[in-house]
């Protein structure tokens, strides 16, 4: 696992994809943080991470788009799969490769707490849940999208599935909304990553949010395991 | 030591791999030969745990793959068709990365520079994969096997892309390291497999048609008896002299090799030494005897033997044809006897019609006379 974490991150730094990100994701985090933090004069972060809800959809699959696709192409999987190793161990590799990439784009937001400490008080305890629920959000959409990327040799088709996947993810209230089996939307509303990160946005610190992010990120890296499994034996 | 037992690979209907069965010995080199699309490759990646056997087992080191793949995987180093490198990284970031991922105990940098001396990359170390040509792909795809110093090296034709040069030098190296690995040699140069392998398995259409060392395949497949002699005297005369010759079945002027020089292929009776009658005759006539050697099958002819079927359908169409002869006699006697009966029966309808033709002249005859008596009455 560690070998493939760390051949991974050489990667991402190696390739535009690391530079791209992080500079997309800074970028829109600034405007954001200028525009409805700095703009209004507030000490509160929580616009901010509020706004950059929608953009992880666009950004996550571009950074996990080729992490499986391209092994697959180049048949550089052949010497995973023949390696020592386990498949969850490759899994996990690249799964906490590409999250690492993600905590880096997201510690930004710490950056912009220590900034607004230095002109005024900071609730550090909204920041840092705020945090850990973006932290979370990312983990369980880059197993999502990663999962995606398992499924196809073509990064094009990867990053527009692994968009379209978390896109309807997005959507998942609206589309409960739509729905007039009363049954059907409310599962679909317990599903609904949006709603439970904007508790945190506006405050709420709650455990089982957190759980659900982790239990996605589980199942869907269980989820690519099992794609890895099925190539073999059919 | 690896084990190969009944191994099978079946994607739905389609037969890739149909029961293969064989065994390499530790220091062993064993070639895997067969054409294009035989099932060479989809049997090396189940030995080496890359796609899993719909049935049967592969052993290595008395691991099985399957049981305890992580285990068996540590033993073999593998190079497949398409070398498994990251073209986005330099040789030695590449060679570093394997060593990690194999959790490789050897010595690290004395260990990955020993790999790249032996297969001659020290000079390329820094580079980028990505430009470097194919020749020293392969032979980083080889380095990336070696890693680790597996005891089993399984090798899915290394040779490719090399220049002539190379593929020696890479040919003299795999021949190293069967002195303290296991080797399992894909490829479909029969020259290569012949100079470097101990043993040769074939395989054709997904079943293994032959196995044993270059020696015995073509001993066993050559059970003619044939020669080719180059004889410098009169084609004709030879010709009907040779085949005059007792316990000679067939004589074939094949090829001039010079003014009144012929190679002929003579075919005698199978256990019969013809070489001092032939010598003798030669001898008596004042012709010369310029060579005279056995026609024994190289690899080439018995793997085109083998892969083409013509072995067993040279057996099966004797077979065949002693069947059809039986019956064209069968059938021959059956027209000659109804040839007989019919011949009777024409013949006795002959005799019928002579019979009343003469009988019709008589009564002619006879009524003529009737009437002219009758005539001559009036």
């Amino acid at each position: 696992m560690g070998a493939i974490f760390r051949r991974e991150m050489g990667a991402f730094f190696s390739s535009a994809i690391a530079y791209i990100f992080l500079g997309v994701f800074f970028e829109i985090a600034g405007f954001f943080f200028v525009n409805s933090t700095i703009a209004y004069g507030t000490t509160d972060l929580s616009g901010t991470f509020g706004s950059v809800f929608l953009f992880l959809i666009f950004l996550i699959p571009l950074m996990t788009m080729k992490l499986f696709s391209e092994e697959k192409r180049q048949r550089t999987e052949q010497g995973l799969l023949t390696a020592p190793i386990s498949i969850t161990a490759m899994v996990l590799g690249k799964y906490f490769a590409a999250l690492a990439l993600y905590t880096i784009g997201i510690s930004i937001f710490l950056l912009f707490a220590l900034i607004i400490e230095f002109f005024g008080g900071v609730v550090w305890a909204t920041v840092l849940s705020n945090f850990v629920a973006l932290f979370f959000l990312g983990a369980a959409f880059i197993a999502v999208s990663l999962f995606v990327s398992s499924l196809t040799e073509n990064q094009i088709i990867s990053a527009i599935l692994g968009f379209l996947s978390l896109l309807i993810l997005y959507l998942m209230d609206s589309i409960a909304a739509s729905i007039k089996v009363e049954f059907i939307a409310n599962i679909l509303k317990t599903l609904s990553f949006y709603s439970r990160y904007n508790e945190f946005v506006t405050g709420l610190f709650n455990l089982s949010s957190v759980l659900f992010f982790i239990s996605v990120a589980v199942v869907f890296n269980f989820l690519s395991v099992r794609v890895f499994e099925k190539r073999r034996w059919s | 030591m690896i084990e190969v037992k009944n191994l099978c690979k079946h994607y739905g209907d389609k037969k890739a791999v149909n029961d293969i069965s064989f065994e390499v010995k530790d220091g062993e080199i064993l070639g895997f030969l067969g054409p294009n699309g035989a099932g060479k490759s989809t049997t090396m990646n189940m030995i080496t745990g890359y796609i899993s056997s719909t049935s049967g087992q592969a052993v290595i080191n008395g691991v099985d793959i399957m049981e305890n793949p992580k285990k068996a995987k540590s033993y073999i180093g593998y190079l497949p068709e398409i070398p498994p490198i990251y073209v986005d990284m330099t040789v030695s970031g590449y060679l570093n990365f394997v060593y990690d991922l194999k959790k490789c105990k050897l010595p690290r940098s004395k260990h990955i520079q020993d790999v790249c001396d032996l297969v001659k990359i020290t000079d390329v170390k820094d580079r980028i994969i990505k430009n470097l040509s194919k020749g020293y792909k392969q032979r980083v795809g080889l380095a990336q096997a070696l890693i680790g110093n597996p005891p089993v090296l399984i090798l899915d034709e290394p040779t490719v892309g090399l220049d002539p040069k190379q593929i020696i030098e890479i040919r003299s190296l795999i021949k190293r390291l069967g002195k303290n690995h296991t080797v399992i040699l894909s490829s479909h140069i029969l020259s290569e497999i012949q100079a470097v392998c101990d043993r040769i398995v074939i395989i054709n259409k997904g079943t293994l048609v032959a196995d044993g060392t270059a020696d015995e395949l073509s001993k066993s497949m050559t059970n003619d008896h044939r020669m080719i002699a180059q004889i410098e005297g009169p084609r004709e005369e030879v010709y009907k002299a040779v085949r005059g010759l007792p316990d000679v079945v067939s004589v074939l002027a094949d090829m001039q090799r010079g003014e009144n020089i012929y190679d002929y292929e003579i075919e005698a009776k199978p256990g019969v030494d013809i070489r001092k009658p032939l010598n003798k005759l030669i001898m008596e006539r004042g012709w010369y005897l310029l060579m005279l050697q056995p026609n024994m099958l190289t690899l080439e002819d018995v793997f085109l033997k083998i892969v083409t079927g013509e072995h067993e359908m040279r057996q099966a169409l004797t077979e065949n044809q002693e069947k059809n002869v039986a019956k064209v006699v069968e059938a021959n006697e059956k027209i000659d006897a109804a040839a007989e009966e019919l011949r009777t029966v024409l013949e006795g309808i002959d005799e019928e019609r002579k019979a009343k033709a003469e009988e019709a002249e008589k009564q002619n005859d006879a009524s003529e006379g009737e009437e002219n008596k009758e005539g001559d009455e009036k």
